[in-house]
């Protein structure tokens, strides 16, 4: 018997599943730009799309994060919406694009993460419209030289077949790799030389995705150099180990490391409400007597952690939750305190 | 991967009523692999006014941790040893849910970093049967980490307690608070 949640969760992942199946038919052109050499990684993305719909809306049904997706939506749908809309864009450079708090971090760990992502996402924004037929190149009719690159059908540019243009086009992907095996070389390093990683890493966390990645980028580049440089003859070892390690990779992406970058986004929404919040009303601590949250977070919380089984309501009514961390240090301190005192002794 | 070796005859036991307010612990602590050289412990005045009398708080890795449960990015996992991690790196949207509903008060918000951090019990020590930092300094026994056995010694007028209440809800923990003979827990409000 399926929970509510689960009941939710297949529904929006089956929904979702329906409607990228829906897009490809009618982006390809009912399947006419499709390529049928690309039949093992169209599955293996409709099985991802299903996964991480799933995981997304089980995500999402948690009290913590459905109370920060729904605050989001109350803010971005309020009157002060609109004039968000900058501070959104701003936040989601600075945090999404740049990753900027990742450089605070660390500044190689940054570029060794900028470069692997950025040459993930670029290798995504090739591959998934080539694998649903929403890209496809064919020669100008009439021409032996001039490549056109259509988009649902429709020619949107062309080039020299022998042109600078069309060797970068040609070789994008290769240009993906290069980047991602720098940088999935240095968080490797960083793995493996940092005692404070190798102490707490997994390996189904930490380097099952790397591992991944790197194969991914090494076997892509491997088909390069077998047209280039070996005249095809080792094309299909090259063809099924690119195409197994992707697909490896595509079927693991819901249940990994790699789902973070799903749910990334979300820290421009907790911004937001940290902003909206600061104009409101604030927290004050009984014990310090300084403001150390907004009100509407501690209140949050409050009906979040009730709603997870955690009641800190105290006899008067208040709750263990308005005292500040330092408040609450001190709490603890104090009824300690008290304790060693009325058993008569503070030492024992 | 190294299959984390804890010794499960180690228990951590902390006694504020014998903290000096020394901060020994917090340089150590910085020293742990696992932090990044920021101090993870915290050392704070009671109440500075009336009082020199000065407290320690380290992670008390519950057994039902509230700062993993609020969190919404699913960032803070308990280990199978009982340790609460501190938050994952790449999940933690720097929310700090976690820092508020702690009940003791101790993770921390990196804010530059937009990450949340706490105590993890020096992982890096305490997975190959080594004391944390923090209990291998501190001079007046607040921190202290060792068999029970041997603890039983040392201390024959304590009993060490891990349940604390606070207002309706119980919280039982791994890190163990050093209490006058015969308790069983500590009520703080």
């Amino acid at each position: 018997m399926l929970s509510s949640l689960q009941r939710n969760a297949y529904i929006a992942a089956t929904a979702s599943t329906l409607v990228l199946v829906l897009a490809i038919v009618v982006g390809s052109r009912r399947l006419q730009n499709f390529d049928p050499a690309l039949v093992g990684y169209l599955f293996g993305t409709i099985f991802a799309c299903f996964g991480i719909a799933y995981r997304f809306a089980c995500w999402l049904q948690r009290p913590p994060t459905w109370r920060f997706f729904c605050r989001t939506g109350e803010i971005l749908f309020s009157r002060r919406g609109p004039r968000l809309i900058g501070i959104i864009f701003s936040e989601a450079i600075q945090k999404l694009l740049l990753q900027r708090f990742i450089l605070q971090r660390g500044k190689r760990r940054w570029i060794g993460h900028m470069t692997m992502a950025w040459g993930c996402l670029l290798g995504f924004a090739v591959t998934i419209p080539l694998t649903f037929g929403w890209i496809a190149f064919t020669l100008k009719q009439g021409t032996t030289s001039i490549y056109v690159a259509n988009a649902f059908g429709f020619p949107v540019l062309q080039f020299p077949l022998h042109s600078f243009l069309a060797f970068l086009i040609f070789h994008v992907l290769d240009w993906a790799s290069f980047a991602v095996i720098f940088g999935v070389g240095i968080l490797m390093y960083r793995r493996i030389t940092n005692p404070g990683l190798i102490a707490t890493q997994t390996f189904r966390d930490d380097w099952l995705p790397l591992v991944l990645l790197m194969a991914i980028a090494v076997t892509g580049l491997g088909l390069t150099l077998d047209y280039e440089r070996l005249k095809g003859s080792v094309h299909q070892f090259m063809a099924i180990t690119h195409e197994l390690t992707v697909i490896l990779f595509l079927v693991w992406l819901p249940f990994g490391k790699l789902f973070h970058i799903v749910q990334r986004p979300m820290q421009v929404g907790v911004d937001l409400y940290r902003r909206l919040g600061a104009e409101g009303e604030q927290a004050v601590c009984p014990h310090t007597g300084e403001a150390y949250a907004t009100a509407m977070h501690i209140e949050d919380l409050k009906t979040v952690t009730r709603q997870l089984g955690f009641d800190y309501t105290r006899a008067d009514g208040s709750s263990h939750l308005d005292l500040s961390p330092r408040g609450k240090r001190a709490a603890l301190a104090r009824a300690h305190s008290k304790a060693r005192q009325e058993s008569g002794g503070y030492f024992g | 991967m190294i299959a984390p070796q804890f010794n499960t005859e180690m228990e951590f036991f902390m006694d504020p009523q014998r903290c000096i307010g020394c901060h020994a612990c917090e340089m150590a602590c910085a020293e742990c692999e696992t932090n990044g050289q920021l101090p993870m412990i915290t050392v704070d005045y009671v109440k500075r006014a009336t009082s020199p009398q000065t407290v320690m708080q380290i992670c008390m890795h519950c057994e039902d941790p509230a700062c993993a449960k609020v969190c919404p990015a699913d960032a803070i996992v308990k280990d199978e040893f009982g340790v609460v991690m501190s938050a994952n790196t790449s999940r933690c949207v720097g929310c700090s849910n976690c820092v508020l509903a702690c009940p003791f008060g101790v993770p921390k918000k990196v804010e530059l970093s937009d990450l949340m951090m706490k105590c993890n019990m020096c992982y890096d020590r305490t997975s190959v049967g080594k004391r944390p930092m923090c209990a291998t300094v501190c001079p007046s026994g607040a921190l202290w980490y060792g068999t029970r056995e041997k603890l039983e010694r040392l201390r024959p007028n304590s009993t060490p307690i891990n349940t604390f209440v606070f207002g309706k809800q119980e919280v039982k923990t791994k890190v163990h608070y050093m209490m006058p003979k015969g308790s069983t827990k500590l009520v703080v409000d």
